[in-house]
């Protein structure tokens, strides 16, 4: 599915990914955790095509395809799906509007034809439920408004409107009660397929308790430092970042 | 400078006299008066201070050095795609009220009639509003103004659907009009107003269109101002407004096209507990220049004004905005509220804005707030990641930024046409 070699990142002069190796395969689901500042938002932006990071070293293939040479739409276009740690409020785009011309722009690149009305609103129908997103919400402008649970409900609504080969989930557990965590993740599980992966990227164990990962990897000062099953979220929750802190430190210096 | 000032004027008025002849729709001494005011005055140029962006003079000395006012006849298959459906639609031709082309009024308590038919005691009333002394352009609108017309909505009469004018100029060689109307709104009446401007000619028109709006007490007069005249066209557009007790004003302008458009919108809220809402949407590409002027003039105590103006300026185009409010010492308990945003999409395109607050009670809420940028990143950003292609998401987000404006309008045929002229501006 996706296979990142190497790659180095830098905003500014300041380089915050270095040397990211990862493989991710159909029908998995990998967990990125690690401390505040270790890079793993950076990952998910310069993998979605942020234009603020440099990408300095190392490649990504996408699908057999260069992704770091590809624009953001067409990343997305080709099945990558980021799910925001801080979705955008858009005042006066309807949400509806927004999805009808993602959908179609993207069926557009694949050289299909447009969805129908009935049938897009059919669909719409049918992911509004998989997240319970109040229908209402549909028909609003995209995310303004919308409580910090709406917003990233309105994420995973989204990821089933375009149904990606991968996505990257950044922090979508981060501000939410333990209800709407339930209901979000109840929506990714629904939508794993063997034909589809996700990356999960997180600080917290606690979101691993509902979407249970096959690989777990631990960031840190922009590498991947250790990587284990599912247990070794669960031995992160217990310790904490501090030893993988101590560990890596001398190792640094 | 002040030779070829008054070489400008001069030259402007010999040629409008020799046009003119001996008609004159404004009472006698106003059109004396006016051009007395005139020669002394001259056309404003970018060194008077309300005119700094917008230089009349130089466009009179660059386009319309010579006026040949080679006017063209309009028929109804001219008129017809401008008409909007579920209005009644009143036809101005070059600035002549003209009772043919337009339709038969089917209302009561609904009266319209040219400058030519009215008593001699109604057409003192004309230019009670609008006055030659504070304007130079009033003052040339009322030296030579055409047939225009004055309208009247009836005391207590609700106009059960709006009443388009349709301002459309037409000539094959330079052209100077001058459009002007009377709208009185009497006491509890209701009535919405588009005025939609075009010039359908092959030659240059400079249109300069005065209107005097009267909304007495309790009345209500919603206004839409359509601008679409096209790049041969100049045009400077006075409202003089006066507001009374109890009663609500409400102006959108939408400005699609015009090489250049002056707005001056003045309003004066005369009375107590009456409210004025002045908005505007344009959209600028290529040279032009498209210039607001608002004046909100709180008299009397309790009385509200919101102003809210958006611009998007592409190519080596100006946007100004520029928004006076006067609280006067008598007007406390006022409420004035303005914003102006704009959004720049090339690097040679302008925008100037300017609020400008003068109070002098001391118990009022104003607020005033002006933005210009570029398109928000972010949102680009995020639409871009769900598959938006860059040109697909910058219009998507450019008329989100409009639609507040665009959503102001309770026409649905008058909204698709802005909404269709908006897209093909983008």
């Amino acid at each position: 599915m996706i296979s990142i070699k190497n790659l180095h990142a830098s905003i500014g002069e300041k380089e915050i990914l270095r040397g990211i190796n990862l493989e991710v395969k159909a029908g998995e689901v990998h967990a990125i955790m690690g401390p505040n500042g270790s890079g793993k938002s950076t990952l998910s932006s310069v993998l979605a095509g942020r234009a603020d990071y440099d990408v300095t070293e190392g490649e990504v293939t996408f699908n057999g395809k260069n992704l770091l040479e590809m624009s953001t739409e067409d990343r997305a276009r080709e099945g990558l799906f980021l799910a925001f740690q801080y979705p955008v409020e858009i005042p006066g785009v309807s949400n509806i509007n927004f999805l009808r011309t993602a959908l179609n722009e993207i069926r557009a690149y694949h050289k299909q034809e447009d969805l129908s009305a009935k049938d897009f609103l059919a669909m719409v129908k049918e992911k509004q439920k998989l997240v319970e997103l109040d229908a209402k919400l549909t028909n609003r402008s995209v995310n303004e408004g919308f409580s910090g649970g709406e917003k990233k409900r309105n994420e995973i609504f989204q990821m089933a409107m375009l149904n990606p080969k991968l996505a990257i989930l950044d922090e979508t557990d981060s501000g939410l009660d333990i209800d709407a965590l339930r209901i979000v993740a109840n929506g990714v599980n629904k939508l794993k397929s063997k034909d589809n992966a996700t990356i999960l990227i997180t600080h917290y164990q606690r979101l691993l308790d509902y979407i249970v990962p096959d690989f777990v990897h631990i960031l840190y000062k922009g590498r991947i430092v250790k990587s284990g099953g599912k247990e070794l979220a669960l031995e992160m929750e217990a310790k904490g970042y501090d030893e993988i802190k101590r560990e890596f430190e001398s190792v640094e210096s | 400078m002040i030779a070829e000032k008054s070489i400008i004027t001069s030259n402007l008025l010999e040629q409008l006299q020799k046009h003119a002849g001996k008609v004159g729709f404004m009472p006698d001494d106003e059109i004396v008066d006016a051009i007395r005011l005139l020669e002394d005055k001259g056309i404003p140029n970018n060194k008077h201070e309300d005119y700094k962006y917008c230089n009349i003079e130089s466009v009179f000395r660059k386009e319309f050095k010579i006026v040949e006012q080679s006017l063209n006849e309009i028929t109804n298959e001219d008129i017809a795609p401008l008409k909007i459906d579920e209005a009644i639609n009143v036809v101005v031709v070059n600035g002549n009220y003209n009772n043919d082309l337009s339709e038969k009024m089917i209302i009561k308590r609904f009266n319209i009639l040219s400058f030519n038919d009215l008593f001699p005691a109604e057409k003192s009333r004309l230019a009670s509003l609008a006055k030659s002394k504070t304007d130079a352009l009033i003052a040339l609108n009322s030296a030579f103004t055409a047939n225009g017309f004055f309208l009247e909505i009836e005391k207590d009469a609700i106009v059960p659907m709006p009443i388009h004018i349709i301002y459309v100029n037409s000539g094959t060689q330079n052209c100077v009009v001058n459009s002007r109307n009377f709208i009185h709104v009497r006491a509890n009446a209701e009535v919405t107003i588009v005025e939609s401007f075009y010039n359908i000619g092959t030659g240059k028109v400079f249109s300069n269109f005065v209107s005097e709006k009267l909304v007495d007490e309790n009345a209500k007069l919603t206004c839409y101002t359509f601008q679409n005249e096209g790049e041969l066209s100049y045009s400077v557009n006075t409202n003089q407004v006066n507001v009374n007790r109890y009663a609500n004003y409400c102006n959108t302008t939408f400005t699609l096209s015009g090489e250049m458009v002056r707005n001056n919108h003045n309003v004066e809220l005369a009375a107590q507990n009456c409210e004025a809402h002045l908005n505007g949407l344009f959209i600028t590409n290529g040279t032009q220049l498209v210039d607001n002027h608002t004046l909100i003039d709180h008299q009397m105590p309790n009385c509200e004004s919101n102003e809210l103006y958006k611009g998007i300026a592409k190519d080596k185009s100006t946007g100004v905005f520029n928004g006076k409010i006067f609280v006067r010492k008598d007007a406390q308990k006022t409420n004035a509220y303005q914003s102006s945003k704009n959004i720049l999409l090339s690097n040679d395109a302008t925008i100037n804005t300017k609020p400008q607050l003068e109070i002098y009670a001391d118990d009022v809420k104003c607020s005033h707030g002006t933005s210009t940028g570029k398109v928000d990143e972010e949102a680009l950003f995020y639409l871009k990641a769900r598959g938006i292609g860059d040109e697909s998401a910058r219009k998507l987000l450019l008329q989100a930024f409009a639609q507040e404006l665009i959503d102001k309008i309770e026409i649905e045929s008058l909204k698709e046409r802005v909404l269709k002229l908006f897209e093909k501006a983008l």
